[in-house]
């Protein structure tokens, strides 16, 4: 109410001088005999310890594809990646599967323990520990690798720069890599402000709510041979169940901002979620029927071996893999609300949707839990239709890679896939989106599951 | 070593602790400046008018009862496909008769309107 007076003072006082000015201007500019010619401004330089950073925008992006490999960016970017693959097979030869070194960590650890004289449990409980913590971080720094990863794939599919600057003050700021970084504390330490409409304990509770069921969803994910943190004979299940909780974080946060943007956002999430759950829980079917357990590390092992060199993965199943696969891959991007699905925050009608009224560290905290997501259907299509940690090519040099580097790869080309499709495609509209999922999707997940009895009734005896 | 569900549980807690931290150290470090206009809802910038209890579209409902329905489909459908194998073509044919029915039910669902989006 007080401000309103403040808000109208200004508008006449604006408005007065304008239509006089405006004549008294253009006449003397008028019998002038020749304008002065226009002078270009001086560039504003970036200099960084006395050195000129190159002003890549003046060439950019009409010039700089001609002979790319002259620049130096270009010729240190590939140096870099060939120390990174390079850096990767020494790893992987020097490391070797995962899984044995925790083997023998638990034995040193029970080892140390019994000479100590601790009991047995404390060893566990430490084990357990280490466990959660080590699946913790990887979803942490996950957050970190892949918002990076996502704004410069964006940058290049849609020809700007992306992070650039942000790195070590000394130098060393290849790509913008501490962007994300930089951007967390940015986020921690910024005001959180939580509209005087909203109702406090449910705003606060639902990042909260959305975070932990995606952290416990990661529980039995396999990221290699024998290497998932639970290894539960349910793990298939226990995925979309947990993953399922975090629909009601999202119509938390829609329904107590008290805005009807984030209302909106909030059931349309719901919505979206809640029926594309149904063509990922069905598409999954044919690779739990060809496996014939819902243990994780038994669908892997299910997929090893090759047919003439082709390896055995279920993706690579005639029809039934394929569409098992694509089913699942759409479900999945919609899940985790992402572009060509993101009607639940989409910008040009709904501001951000359900997390429109969130700043700060809660904001954060969903972004972080999308990410998860991302990861969390990456390692899932890598792990039922990709063959889990087995080599794509049945030779040598490929064999010998521990199992756990290939997950890592699959899992990462299926989390470029995800971004590629985000920063590709244009968004549905709403009804288009359900009408896909409830009309299209869903009736071809149940086709799907006849083709695949028809395999187990004449082929896969 | 210890019972897998174990690590559940240990993931629960720890999920539970994480955003937990995560929420109260932002809340110990972060500025807090609150006045009227900061904390009023964002509507284009202009004051907002109305509640937000309003009413809603009951296409949510209707979707949200569909896939109650559905969703526990596949909690059927889950066991037999594990023992889909074991159990051979007799079971085959009956989860074959199992999903007609469910498909006749998407169909009467699609028939009634109730999949359409207007």
């Amino acid at each position: 109410m007080s401000d309103k007076p403040e808000d109208k003072k200004p508008e006449p006082a604006k408005t007065a001088p304008v239509p006089a000015a405006a004549p008294a201007a253009a006449a003397p500019a008028a019998p002038k005999p020749a304008a002065p010619k226009y002078v270009p401004p001086e560039p504003v330089l970036n200099r960084k310890n006395g050195r000129l950073i190159e002003d890549r925008f003046t060439t950019w992006p009409t010039q700089v594809f001609i002979n790319r490999w002259s620049r130096s960016g270009y010729q240190a970017g590939a140096a870099m990646l060939t120390g990174i693959l390079l850096g990767l097979a020494v790893t992987g030869g020097v490391v070797g599967e995962l899984a044995k070194w925790a083997d023998k960590f638990y034995a040193l650890l029970t080892a140390v323990a019994a000479a100590k004289g601790l009991p047995v449990l404390a060893v566990e409980i430490a084990w357990v520990a280490i466990k959660v913590l080590i699946v913790l971080h990887i979803v942490l720094i996950n957050g970190l690798w892949s918002i990076w990863w996502e704004r410069k794939i964006s940058a290049h599919i849609q020809s700007r720069v992306g992070p650039t600057y942000a790195g070590s003050p000394s130098g060393w700021n290849f790509h913008g890599w501490a962007q994300t970084a930089i951007d967390g504390i940015k986020l921690l330490l910024k005001e959180d402000v939580t509209p005087a409409a909203a109702d406090k304990w449910v705003h606060a509770l639902a990042p909260g709510l959305v975070v932990a069921p995606c952290i416990i969803a990661f529980a039995p994910v396999l990221f290699g041979d024998n290497m998932a943190a639970a290894s539960l004979d349910i793990g298939t299940l226990y995925i979309f169940a947990f993953a399922g909780i975090s629909v009601i974080g999202i119509v938390m946060a829609g329904w107590a901002s008290g805005n009807k943007y984030s209302l909106l956002g909030g059931l349309r999430g719901a919505a979206q979620i809640v029926s594309y759950e149904l063509p990922r829980g069905f598409s999954v079917v044919p690779v739990l029927m060809f496996a014939g357990s819902l243990d994780l590390q038994v669908i892997s092992n299910a997929q090893a071996g090759y047919w003439h060199g082709i390896p055995r993965w279920f993706v690579f199943y005639p029809v039934v893999g394929q569409l098992a696969f694509v089913i699942f891959l759409i479900a999945s991007v919609a899940e985790t609300n992402r572009t060509p699905f993101d009607i639940p925050e989409a910008e040009s009608e709904l501001v951000s949707g359900f997390h429109t009224e969130y700043s700060g560290m809660k904001w954060s905290i969903f972004f972080l839990a999308e990410y998860a997501y991302v990861l969390l259907g990456s390692f899932l299509l890598a792990t039922f239709f990709l063959g889990g940690g087995a080599s794509p090519i049945n030779s040598v040099p490929f064999t010998l890679v521990p199992s756990w580097m290939w997950m890592l790869a699959k899992a990462m080309l299926m989390m470029f896939v995800f971004l590629w499709i985000r920063w590709t495609l244009p968004r549905f509209r709403v009804d288009q989106l359900m009408d896909f999922t409830w009309k299209f999707l869903l009736p071809w997940s149940f086709v799907n599951i006849a083709i695949a009895g028809l395999y187990l009734a004449f082929w896969l005896k | 070593m210890m019972s897998a569900y174990a690590v559940v549980y240990a993931f629960v807690i720890v999920a539970v602790a994480f955003a937990a931290v995560t929420l109260g150290a932002a809340k110990v470090l972060r500025a807090s400046v609150p006045y009227a206009r900061k904390e009023s809802t964002y509507e284009c910038g202009i004051p907002a008018t109305g509640s937000t209890e309003v009413k809603l579209n009951i296409r949510f409902h209707v979707f949200a009862l569909l896939f109650v329905l559905f969703d526990v489909e596949v909690l059927y459908v889950y066991p037999w496909a594990v023992t889909a194998r074991e159990l051979g073509p007799i079971a085959l044919i009956e989860m074959g008769i199992f999903i007609a029915i469910l498909l006749l039910g998407l169909a009467f669902a699609w028939r009634k309107g109730a999949l359409s989006w207007e």
